[in-house]
């Protein structure tokens, strides 16, 4: 990979609490969610997160989905064996090859969030790195009203990260940078990826600071995100997941535009999918113990 | 798990050109046993399947996903009437379009 | 002695042509960038200027394209459907299908033979389906859109390419290259990839022979038989200038305007 490529290159990291030892849990579970882009492993203690993962996917599905949960059990003295139910999520999860069930990540996400979140929670914004997700859901957590793109880069990761690339600025600034502007300047009028970038070459040229063109951009996305949004039906409370939840500059701009708060969480939001499918696992694992 | 209202799915992509989406009412659909959207589709685009929470429903295939402004263009012909196939024999009207 | 001029402003490139009594006597083409206005007057001057010719020696001035309103000093508009329309029975009379493939937009026309237009499908807000997809992935190959045109020729068996939208495809591409496919079989893939959303929006029209292809994609080697493997029919391919069909289109009918038929 050339190194001119690396600038959008996210940091790698996992956790581990400090609050107990796995040693004295009676049910420990696990869910892993292999994305296009990134994949997240969790595990679980008696319902309580334990540890956790995130890394970016490799070329080859199980390989990350085993890489992902290698790093989440790293430096726990915790093995795959200790793991009683394990579920795989996301794009890659018909290649989770150590997981006991396979659950679409629609469902995990809603599952998820309504963790970390709270029962208050309707509706959630996944925006992943080669989807975006609008998700309505019951105090449960269960899926109420979905929909999902994975047809076009506009409103993902992916698409965030062309544009940072375009710019030559790492994609944890984006969203700080488009925010130092005197002025909000209008969106990027093209919706296409490809377009768009043309368009910003276009801005740059006639003078435009890198900031505005990124404010730009950034509003653009949420304009798009809200439309999702909107055709499932927004109802409060809300929140985004997934990597472009960290970036300010779009989250922001969601929230004027919609005229509504995101709810805010001390979680990872990209572990939402992994956790779901943790908590999975654990309704699994249980069922199975009363069935014995 | 229970819970309340109609469980919407929607099925398809925005893009650039606009909103492509079908939108299924599972909850409708759960209720139907011959489906007989499936095969009705002249396009060949819906198939059954069991959903995360155990019900029997119709869904878009994967691969037509992605073109479903082409996939469908069978029943939406620019001149000449229109007659969405799969809308037309559901009963319960649990399938609607987008565009 | 009658001096007409075409103008097609699209989003990327500006083309101006010049016809004396219909026949072609100079063309230019300049990048359209931000200011359209300035792209379509530049574009003619220099037309102009190829031609020998002053403004005062043009009878008559079309404007065609998505910027045809910025073409300020032109005396009628025509939509670039209708210009497509014009200049390919002109010069093909027995087309019935005109599929245009630009940078930024692609479509599909279906006319009669006098070059009416009958119906028509337009794609032009998602690169997916323009000549900018194939573009994106030659600098995803690192090889020039020539190279990647005679490479497909070579290719001997494609590989499914999951992704529609151009920004996921060039990760996709680059996975394969990652995975040793030979880039001949990517550069195969990329074009039927493109040329399958091509062939979906012509059949949408129908498909009436003889068909056409027209606009810079249909230099592209490749594409062209991946678009005739789709198809499952020979097309017409201008031998020069098929980007300037339109613009070419344009002047002709500036010059049933300015001087009876």
């Amino acid at each position: 990979m050339p190194e001119a490529r690396e600038f959008w290159r996210w940091k790698e990291y996992n956790w581990k609490t400090p609050d107990f030892d796995w040693k004295d849990a009676t049910l420990i579970t696990a869910g892993v969610d292999v994305g296009s882009v990134s994949s997240q492993a969790v595990i679980m203690c008696d319902g309580k997160l334990y540890a956790f993962s995130n890394m970016r996917t490799g070329s080859d599905s199980p390989n990350s989905a085993l890489n992902a949960m290698k790093w989440a059990l790293e430096g726990t003295g915790m093995t795959l064996t200790d793991i009683h139910c394990k579920v795989g999520t996301g794009y890659g999860r018909i290649n989770v090859p150590f997981s006991d069930r396979a659950i679409t990540e629609i469902a995990c996400h809603a599952r998820g969030a309504n963790y970390m979140f709270g029962p208050t929670l309707r509706t959630i914004m996944d925006m992943g790195g080669q989807d975006c997700k609008a998700i309505r859901c019951d105090e449960n957590g269960k899926v109420v009203s979905f929909l999902m793109n994975d047809k076009c880069a506009a409103g993902t990761g992916r698409g965030m990260e062309a544009f940072a690339e375009l710019l030559g600025v790492s994609i944890e600034e984006v969203g700080e940078l488009s925010l130092q502007v005197e002025e909000e300047p209008p969106p990027v009028s093209n919706t296409c990826v490809v377009f768009a970038k043309t368009e910003a070459a276009g801005l740059l040229r006639s003078g435009w600071s890198r900031e505005k063109v990124l404010a730009a951009y950034c509003s653009a996305m949420a304009h798009r995100v809200a439309s999702l949004l909107n055709r499932i039906g927004m109802k409060e409370d809300f929140a985004i997941t997934g990597g472009i939840a960290k970036n300010v500059g779009v989250v922001s701009r969601l929230e004027k535009e919609l005229g509504v708060k995101a709810l805010k969480t001390n979680y990872d939001m990209q572990i939402a999918g992994a956790l779901g499918a943790s908590i999975f696992a654990k309704d699994l694992a249980e069922k199975a113990i009363r069935n014995k | 798990m229970q819970g309340g209202g109609n469980t919407i799915a929607y099925y398809g992509y925005k893009d650039g050109s606009g909103d492509f989406f079908i939108r299924l009412d599972t909850d409708k659909c759960k209720e139907c046993v011959n489906k007989p959207c499936v095969d009705a589709c002249p396009a060949g685009l819906l198939e059954i399947f069991v959903n995360d929470y155990d019900d029997v429903v119709v869904r878009v295939e994967e691969k037509h996903r992605r073109k479903i402004k082409y996939s469908c263009s069978v029943c939406k012909p620019v001149f000449g009437d229109r007659i969405i196939v799969c809308q037309a024999v559901c009963k319960l009207k649990a399938i609607a379009h987008t565009w | 002695m009658m001096i007409t001029a075409g103008i097609d402003v699209g989003n990327k490139n500006t083309r101006a042509l010049i016809l004396k009594d219909r026949e072609v006597i100079s063309r230019s083409l300049v990048l359209s960038d931000f200011d359209h206005k300035k792209a379509a007057l530049y574009s003619y001057e220099l037309a102009l200027s190829k031609a020998h010719m002053n403004k005062e020696d043009v009878n008559f001035i079309m404007a065609t394209g998505a910027g045809q309103e910025e073409v300020t000093f032109a005396n009628g508009r025509i939509t670039e459907v209708g210009s497509a329309a014009r200049g390919a029975v002109f010069l093909f009379s027995s087309t019935r299908t005109v599929i245009d493939v630009g940078a930024e937009e692609s479509r599909a026309i279906k006319i009669d033979e006098k070059g009416k237009v009958l119906d028509f499908a337009i794609n032009e807000k998602c690169a997916a389906g323009t000549g900018s997809f194939v573009e994106s992935m030659s600098r995803a190959l690192e090889i020039t859109l020539e190279e990647m045109g005679a490479l497909s020729l070579k290719g001997e068996k494609s590989v499914p390419m999951n992704a529609q939208c151009a920004v996921f495809a060039e990760s996709e591409v680059v996975s394969l290259i990652h995975a040793r496919i030979p880039v001949e079989n990517i550069a195969k893939s990329i074009h039927e990839a493109m040329a399958s959303r091509i062939s979906s929006m012509v059949r949408r029209i129908g498909i009436q022979k003889e068909v056409l292809l027209i606009g810079g994609t249909a230099y592209n080697k490749g594409f062209i038989a991946a678009m005739e493997e789709d198809l499952e029919l020979k097309l017409i391919v201008p031998a020069d200038y098929p980007e300037f069909i339109s613009a070419f289109g344009a002047a002709l009918v500036a010059a049933d305007k300015a001087g009876g038929k």
